[in-house]
């Protein structure tokens, strides 16, 4: 099991607020990695770390590595444009642009120089496919994505992602925002892409972290309680606190 | 109580009914007394005898040669102004400066702008009376309208787009021309429009710096009149009611079409709905 994400001793700091300390992880390859906590426990901050998005918010600083493939993507040389290539990012609410379906997913492969329209055209396809929407797509693939339903709209915003060939793909709670058969849907999407991909799942809801990962971090007050195979976390939890919050009696 | 209420509608009712009835009257005024000499000839023929007869073709076409010269120096300079202050100036002393001087721009009387027109186009730079020099002084006394609108569009486009689009590898100069602006279309037309509204309808800056030739305009160094200069030419030296009504009376039109257009993109089209 190859290791694609290695952190060490990260901390994050907002202005003066620490919201993270001192996380040590890894994370493996093609495996789905679930990011479970209550809200404001730093989950959602951590996954921002891993694709450098938290650069667009100012006053924040960090300390610490992060490396992907043994490479710090906080080091100065480090091509921020080619990280967020290699690491995807699905958001909790779908956000497609306001342009046609077709030119929602090519857009990334355009901006990284595809020109060819034949390309540019299996990219659609075969993206489409991938995650389960071609058929509902492929007559329309001309109209404005803001015509599709907020599934439809979150499984496009996948595909969009997979365009640009990534090795990781984040999501941010990508199916808070959905009914639950466009939810398991992209839970089902979710195994399949591991295939090819390494997937950390950001989830505010704990069946889902059961289902669809393989490991299973716990975050509390922007410390990692625990971090473990994900059947381990949910049947025999070594921190009272881990086995608290998975049996609901807080968050 | 209820009868101070009442009155207080009252009054309030009768101003908006003032202001409407103004309005309309003026509007009318110049329809019924312009409209029944808006004619073919009126519309096709070069002006003669300093525009006591014929039409006023010439006229119209340097009035659409400035204003587009105008709006076409005004977009992009507005356009990257409004980015730079929305995407990447930090909110601090000298953006607030910038912004400070830009409103004071909008507020400034047109016959200064013309004054510095006269004085740097015309003389220093010596482009005469023409067409560019009228186009650009307009340009700078429209630029303020167009900034604000296109900021005002900027600041509702979502930052989830941007995030969207920084996600996949994008740069920040490839997320807003290739994702904010085009989201931003409608704002940008809407300020454009706004801004032609207010070139056609200006008189002072452009007759100081536009001239006032009758024949057509052939070049951008050409002298010419727009209709509001030709307006204000006919009726203080009389030449001619029937023609001044008629040139007024086109004008408002225009100007009348330009603000329902206007209207019409921002509100039925809305704002970021680029699709």
């Amino acid at each position: 099991m190859e290791t694609k994400f290695k952190i060490k001793n990260l901390n994050l700091y907002y202005g003066n607020f620490q919201a993270l300390m001192n996380i040590d992880m890894e994370i493996y390859e093609n495996k789905i990695t679930a990011l479970i906590g209550p809200s404001g426990c730093g989950k959602s901050t951590f996954l921002r770390t891993l694709n450098r998005m938290n650069d667009l918010i100012p006053n924040v600083s960090i300390e610490g590595t992060i490396k992907l493939d043994n490479k710090d993507i906080y080091n100065k040389d480090y091509d921020l444009i080619e990280l967020r290539k290699r690491v995807g990012m699905v958001f909790q609410k779908p956000n497609p642009f306001p342009k046609t379906i077709y030119d929602n997913i090519v857009y990334g492969p355009k901006i990284h120089g595809v020109k060819d329209k034949e390309k540019l055209d299996y990219i659609v396809e075969r993206t489409l496919k991938e995650v389960a929407l071609w058929d509902e797509t492929k007559d329309r693939l001309h109209k404005s994505a803001l015509g599709l339903s907020g599934g439809q709209q979150q499984r496009l915003c996948i595909a969009r992602c997979l365009a640009v060939e990534p090795e990781v793909i984040l999501m941010d709670e990508p199916t808070s925002a959905l009914d639950p058969v466009s939810t398991s849907k992209i839970e089902g999407l979710l195994e399949e892409l591991t295939e090819k991909y390494t997937i950390v799942i950001v989830t505010h809801n704990m069946q889902q972290a059961g289902r669809v990962s393989d490991y299973t971090s716990f975050f509390l007050n922007g410390k990692v309680i625990e971090n473990d195979k994900t059947e381990v976390i949910f049947s025999n939890p070594k921190d009272k606190k881990t086995e608290d919050y998975i049996t609901g009696r807080f968050g | 109580m209820k009868i101070k209420n009442i009155i207080f509608y009252a009054i309030l009712g009768i101003l908006a009914l003032l202001t409407l009835a103004t309005l309309i009257l003026i509007v009318g005024y110049l329809l019924i007394n312009g409209l029944p000499h808006i004619n073919m000839e009126f519309l096709t023929q070069d002006p003669k005898m300093m525009g006591k007869e014929g039409g006023i073709f010439t006229i119209i076409v340097g009035t659409i040669y400035v204003t587009l010269v105008a709006i076409i120096i005004s977009t992009p300079i507005g356009i990257a102004a409004a980015v730079y202050y929305t995407e990447y100036a930090k909110e601090g002393i000298i953006v607030q400066i910038i912004r400070f001087f830009t409103e004071i721009l909008a507020g400034i009387p047109s016959v200064i702008f013309g004054l510095f027109g006269f004085a740097f186009f015309v003389v220093f730079l010596g482009m005469g009376w023409s067409v560019i020099s009228g186009g650009l002084t307009l340009a700078i006394m429209i630029l303020p309208t167009l900034i604000r609108a296109t900021e005002e569009s900027l600041k509702t486009v979502p930052m989830s787009y941007r995030e969207g689009s920084l996600s996949l590898g994008a740069t920040k100069w490839q997320t807003i021309v290739k994702v904010i602006i085009p989201c931003c279309k409608n704002g940008i037309l809407t300020g454009m429009i706004l801004g032609i509204g207010r070139a056609i309808g200006e008189t002072a800056a452009v007759m100081l710096t536009v001239g006032g030739a009758l024949k057509l305009p052939t070049s951008l160094f050409d002298s010419t009149r727009t209709m509001s200069v030709h307006l204000y030419m006919l009726s203080s030296e009389g030449l001619s009611q029937e023609k001044t009504f008629a040139t007024g009376a086109l004008l408002i039109i225009i100007v009348l079409i330009i603000n329902t257009t206007a209207n019409f993109i921002s509100s039925r089209l809305g704002g970021n709905n680029g699709n």
